[in-house]
């Protein structure tokens, strides 16, 4: 899941594509004929990103089309496809990857929305300062990095929690990652590593919201659960559709987590828990990359089928 | 507790929530309690990561978690990890610094004046350009690493340098982030100002508008370089071997503790103090930025957020 809480923590400086049509719709009369010396500086200075976007945007997109729709270069329609959904792999990692998404979802929307109103809500400035450092510093873990760190967590061999492990059940490594437990797993590194951030979004759009609001809803004799409830969570609301919508996209692309687990249980966790791993299998194992490009190009019209639905009908680029 | 100052300010609102019933005092309490325990969540791990390596094998399993082992440890753990492979650690180490390095120079050669020209000047591409970067913006990346495998491998890329080092300059995200600044916070009559004053294209670019960005240089240089780091797929299928960096090397390090894999003995093993040295020492670059630029960031984002 590598980069994805570096976007997800960075989106956030994503106020309003509704700007660029504004400005864009203004008639421009200073400048009535485009000034040519300009249109050809934007074309330099954007070219070399535009040639990364093709590169590294489009055409591997492109390209894993046309490998999920060939077979040795020759068109066979949906056949890839249909290989992929017969293999008895394939249903169980789409469940795997549900169930997990789920969870993950559930636990990150609640306790990121109310660790958020928590730390706005104190009034010693450095204790709202500190609790959000805390709550960030995971962060700088990320990719295999806090997974082996949970690794060591999880075995109750050497885990400083291993108290808790133990009264749970779970007396030895290989119980502890057993398949019923890996969503709850998954979710729990997940949330250490990228929950942070969040919040630290979240408690800049609450810092957002006008005192005057606050004041009336307080005159008005609501106690802080209400007005959580009532004033701050709806204001709320585009940005946490818009985690969700992150959350969801990045959790469809499960691999480091459960890759590493299976390397350190021999096995126990299978190397086709999830989705990505199987795309991995099907293009390193067997040498399949049309049945690999067909997982890849399933998972990348999830992904960028949320993004767009976000992007065009989310409503966090529009203006309020 | 009664003041009759201005209602808005927050002082004030602040001294009055205070003056509560029991009641509010008990849902205040529980508030800090919740916040207490996802202190200790968050924290703890980190401490023990910290102290882990300052152990034998022995004491990790007997002593007391939250104990410090001893500095001669810590130093036996070092030499055992730099002894594995003849030091292998150092050359992942260096791979993960160069390819993240040199993709973090290109990126912002490439997105600064990117999101300069989008945000900035007018061409017919633009608009095109801008809605393309706000979608792949928010694919996951990982979503593009095996498409990206098949295109490079079809190119027989794979294992060179570049393989890792292009797409990881392809960062939308800055380029966005860029467009955004550019667009908020420099006005069009300072450029044309300068432009009047005979400067050229370039030279307003780079006199005028470049000093005004350097925070926006430093976000997107920042996000780049610890999302580069800490990436591991990409790298994983693209440069594996001696050509790895530091995350994909960590993996290959896990499969020779027997802790977690019984099997590999006969291998030179790795005991897990010294693991969890490699797992520090792979995140220390990140965490000391963390440490040094903590309130930058958190500055950075939330005005990001406040202007949602």
């Amino acid at each position: 899941m590598g980069k994805k809480k570096l976007i997800a923590i960075s989106n956030m400086t994503a106020p309003a594509v509704g700007q660029l049509d504004g400005r864009r719709r203004e008639p421009r009369t200073r400048r009535k004929n485009p000034n040519r010396a300009q249109a050809r500086m934007g074309y330099t200075f954007s070219a070399g990103y535009g040639i990364l976007l093709v590169l590294f945007g489009l055409l591997p997109t492109l390209y894993a089309i046309f490998l999920a729709f060939t077979h040795e270069g020759a068109f066979v329609g949906l056949d890839n496809f249909v290989r992929v959904f017969n293999d008895y792999r394939f249903w169980p990692a789409v469940q795997h990857v549900a169930v997990y998404l789920v969870i993950w979802l559930t636990f990150q929307t609640i306790f990121v929305v109310l660790l958020a109103l928590i730390v706005h809500a104190f009034r010693a400035r450095w204790m709202s300062m500190s609790t959000r450092f805390v709550y960030y510093i995971p962060g700088a873990l990320a990719g295999a990095s806090s997974v082996m760190l949970w690794l060591f967590l999880l075995d109750p061999s050497v885990s400083p929690v291993s108290g808790i492990l133990r009264a749970l059940g779970m007396d030895s490594f290989v119980e502890t990652v057993s398949i019923e437990n890996l969503p709850v797993i998954f979710t729990i590194i997940a949330f250490w590593t990228g929950a942070g951030g969040w919040i630290v979004i979240m408690y800049g759009a609450l810092n957002n919201i006008s005192q005057e609001v606050m004041e009336a809803a307080r005159v008005d004799g609501a106690g802080a659960v209400k007005t959580a409830w009532y004033i701050q969570l709806p204001l709320l609301r585009k940005w946490i559709s818009y985690m969700g919508i992150m959350t969801l996209a990045a959790g469809t692309q499960l691999f480091v987590e459960p890759r590493i687990l299976s390397q350190a249980s021999k096995g126990v966790v299978p190397g086709d828990y999830s989705l990505n791993q199987l795309a991995y299998l099907y293009a390193f194992r067997q040498n399949d990359f049309n049945g690999s490009a067909a997982i890849s190009l399933i998972l990348l019209v999830v992904a960028l089928g949320l993004a767009a639905f976000f992007v065009f009908r989310g409503g966090l680029f529009e203006r309020d | 507790m009664e003041v009759s100052l201005s209602a808005t300010d927050a002082v004030l609102t602040r001294d009055r929530r205070t003056a509560r019933s029991p009641r509010g005092w008990l849902g205040r309490a529980l508030a800090i309690v919740v916040a207490l325990v996802f202190v200790v969540f968050f924290v703890l791990p980190l401490i023990w990561l910290l102290l882990a390596p300052t152990k034998t094998p022995l004491q990790l399993l007997t002593e007391n978690p939250f104990m410090f082992g001893g500095f001669g440890t810590l130093v036996e753990n070092w030499q055992s990890l730099s002894a594995f492979q003849n030091g292998i650690i150092w050359t992942w180490l260096g791979n993960a610094a160069f390819y993240s390095g040199a993709a973090l120079v290109l990126t912002l050669v490439v997105s600064i004046p990117a999101g300069y020209a989008l945000a900035l000047t007018d061409f017919r591409l633009r608009r095109a350009l801008l809605v393309t970067t706000l979608v792949v913006m928010l694919i996951p990346n990982t979503a593009l690493v095996l498409p990206i495998f098949l295109e490079l491998s079809a190119v027989r890329l794979i294992g060179n340098p570049l393989s890792v080092i292009l797409p990881f300059s392809f960062f939308p995200f800055g380029v966005y982030l860029t467009y955004i600044y550019f667009s908020t916070s420099v006005s069009r009559d300072l450029l044309d100002a300068a432009r009047i004053d005979g400067a050229s294209e370039f030279r307003v670019f780079w006199r005028v508008a470049m000093p005004l960005a350097t925070p926006v240089i430093a976000l997107v240089g920042f996000f780049n370089f610890v999302g580069n780091w800490n990436n591991y797929f990409l790298p994983f299928v693209m440069v594996p071997g001696r050509k790895a960096p530091i995350q994909v090397g960590l993996a290959e390090l896990l499969s020779n503790v027997p802790l977690f894999n019984p099997t590999s003995a006969g291998t030179v093993n790795i005991e897990v103090p010294t693991l969890a040295l490699a797992t520090i020492i792979s995140v220390a670059p990140v965490l000391i930025i963390f440490l040094f630029s903590q309130r930058f960031l958190v500055t950075g984002m939330t005005a990001g957020g406040t202007k949602g």
